[in-house]
């Protein structure tokens, strides 16, 4: 109950922002109608639908980071978090709180991306279920850098690390717009050193229903889901000492 | 019965010592003031007994049970209303009574009947369904002290709750403080000398975290030989400068 409450307040304070609905839900689906217009255009392998939509939607899930850090940092900032530290609510009752709620926005998220697909043209299939599916430990990854660094930051510094930085890492480490060998070898290193790559190939690969491929990738995300959760809940519960 | 027992309660903070050694007692139902100047350690007395900042040294008893092993249950018989106005900004004015009343764990018909009765106490009922965020300071410092009431506390620690207020919140504020003594422990830290002559059973004068006084407004004014208690404070904080 205490959990679900504070969850409720949480997701109302995430959606009741226009900005966010509008950065959320709308961005990717610019990105998507601009992509499949270049391809219309130009054709390009990469930016064929069944090609940049998983992309897409991971890379929407950038935004989740961006509100869970928000949303923390301000709640920091402001006193409510302090009244509700003095409540008989346990810190892993708040951790799950600023969690819970953005998994069915990055579901939501999602399921939008992959309508607007299909309607320019992805073929139906039921690798579109588990690109969905798999859509949950990606999100989570995302989830948890918010939760990092809403514990870490304050609101001004998640505009400028999360909004800015992680948008572009993600979208620059993760072969969505551009093939990571064009860069060069020490590139494509360092990209498959981190998360990104791996959530959008695991994403390519659920949706056209090819476990074998995704397994490999499945596992790099799954690592970083543990490290980056233990790390988030570390540093939550230090920020709720530092208090 | 004792509400609250501070005992050599000491809060370090690298070089500073925000409160020394503090030992204080508070019977059930007592308002007492904390005043002090700026740095007196008011603010920091008030985290340490609301659980919110572990002491260095020492401990409190509330109602039995320390503030550093049993915090959860201090927590379940405490609010908090903090210096800073603590509300949701998103969230309308019942919605943010409601999250009160959701992590205090209120079943439905106790929630309503206690919103009924913050509303009523506090007639929010103007405002009921506005944005917290869209509020005005005065409306935001009312929600916020509903907030604190709504989960029928034991202990209420209101810090600095008229600051910033003007003339008229003021008295409401005032006349709302009166209407639950006697009923609620309040500990509350203020600046306005009148403010804890007005309200107090009893004040705690503190300066650099030591405590110099607890007594009633009276006696404070007889202790320091002074018929005004704004110069009986000042009179105390300078003998202790020296």
């Amino acid at each position: 109950m205490k959990i679900l409450t504070l969850a409720q307040r949480n997701a109302k304070e995430i959606l009741r922002d226009p900005l966010n609905l509008a950065f959320g839900l709308g961005f990717p689906l610019v990105l998507l109608l601009l992509f499949s217009a270049i391809q219309a255009n130009i054709p390009v392998d990469l930016f064929e639908i069944q090609h940049i939509t998983p992309g897409l939607s991971v890379f929407g899930l950038s935004f989740m980071t961006l509100f869970t850090a928000t949303v923390i940092s301000k709640d920091r900032s402001q006193a409510l978090l302090q009244r509700l530290y003095t409540t008989p609510v346990r810190p892993i009752d708040f951790i799950l709180a600023y969690t819970l709620p953005m998994i069915p926005i990055s579901l939501l998220q999602t399921v939008i991306c992959y309508i607007a697909a299909v309607i320019l043209g992805l073929d139906i299939t039921v690798g579109i279920l588990y690109a969905i599916l798999f859509i949950l430990p990606v999100s989570l990854l995302y989830i948890a850098m918010g939760l990092l660094f809403g514990s870490l930051l304050n609101d001004k510094q998640v505009g400028g690390i999360c909004g800015a930085m992680l948008t572009n890492l993600s979208a620059w480490l993760s072969g969505i717009w551009f093939d990571l060998d064009l860069v060069g070898d020490g590139f494509r290193r360092i990209a498959y050193l981190l998360p990104f790559v791996h959530s959008v190939e695991l994403e390519r690969a659920m949706l056209l229903g090819n476990f074998a491929d995704a397994l490999p990738h499945l596992v790099w995300v799954l690592g970083y889901d543990a490290v980056l959760m233990t790390m988030a809940v570390l540093f939550f519960l230090r920020q709720i000492k530092k208090q | 019965m004792e509400a609250i027992r501070a005992i050599n309660l000491t809060k370090k903070y690298k070089d500073t010592l925000a409160v020394d050694n503090l030992n204080l007692q508070v019977e059930q139902g007592m308002l007492l003031s904390l005043l002090g100047i700026n740095g007196a350690g008011k603010t920091t007395t008030i985290k340490m007994l609301s659980c919110l900042t572990q002491p260095t040294e020492g401990d409190a008893l509330l109602y039995g049970k320390s503030i550093l092993t049993e915090s959860m249950d201090v927590k379940a018989m405490i609010a908090v209303s903090p210096q800073e106005t603590a509300i949701a900004p998103r969230l309308t004015v019942r919605e943010n009574l409601e999250l009160i009343c959701g992590v205090y764990g209120f079943g439905k018909n106790k929630r309503e009947a206690r919103i009924s009765e913050m509303v009523r106490l506090l007639r929010l009922e103007p405002i009921i369904n506005k944005m917290g965020g869209k509020l005005s300071g005065g409306w935001q410092r009312r929600l916020s002290i509903a907030m604190a009431l709504i989960s029928e506390p034991k202990i209420l620690f209101l810090d600095e709750p008229t600051l910033g207020l003007d003339v008229i919140a003021r008295s409401e504020l005032w006349d709302l403080i009166r209407s639950i003594k006697g009923k609620v422990t309040v500990i509350l830290t203020t600046h306005y000398m009148e403010e804890a002559e007005a309200l107090s059973d009893r004040i705690a004068i503190m300066k650099d975290g030591r405590l110099l006084i607890c007594a009633t407004a009276e006696e404070i004014k007889a202790h320091a030989g002074e018929s005004s208690f704004e110069k009986a404070f000042i009179n105390i904080v300078r003998e202790a400068e020296k």
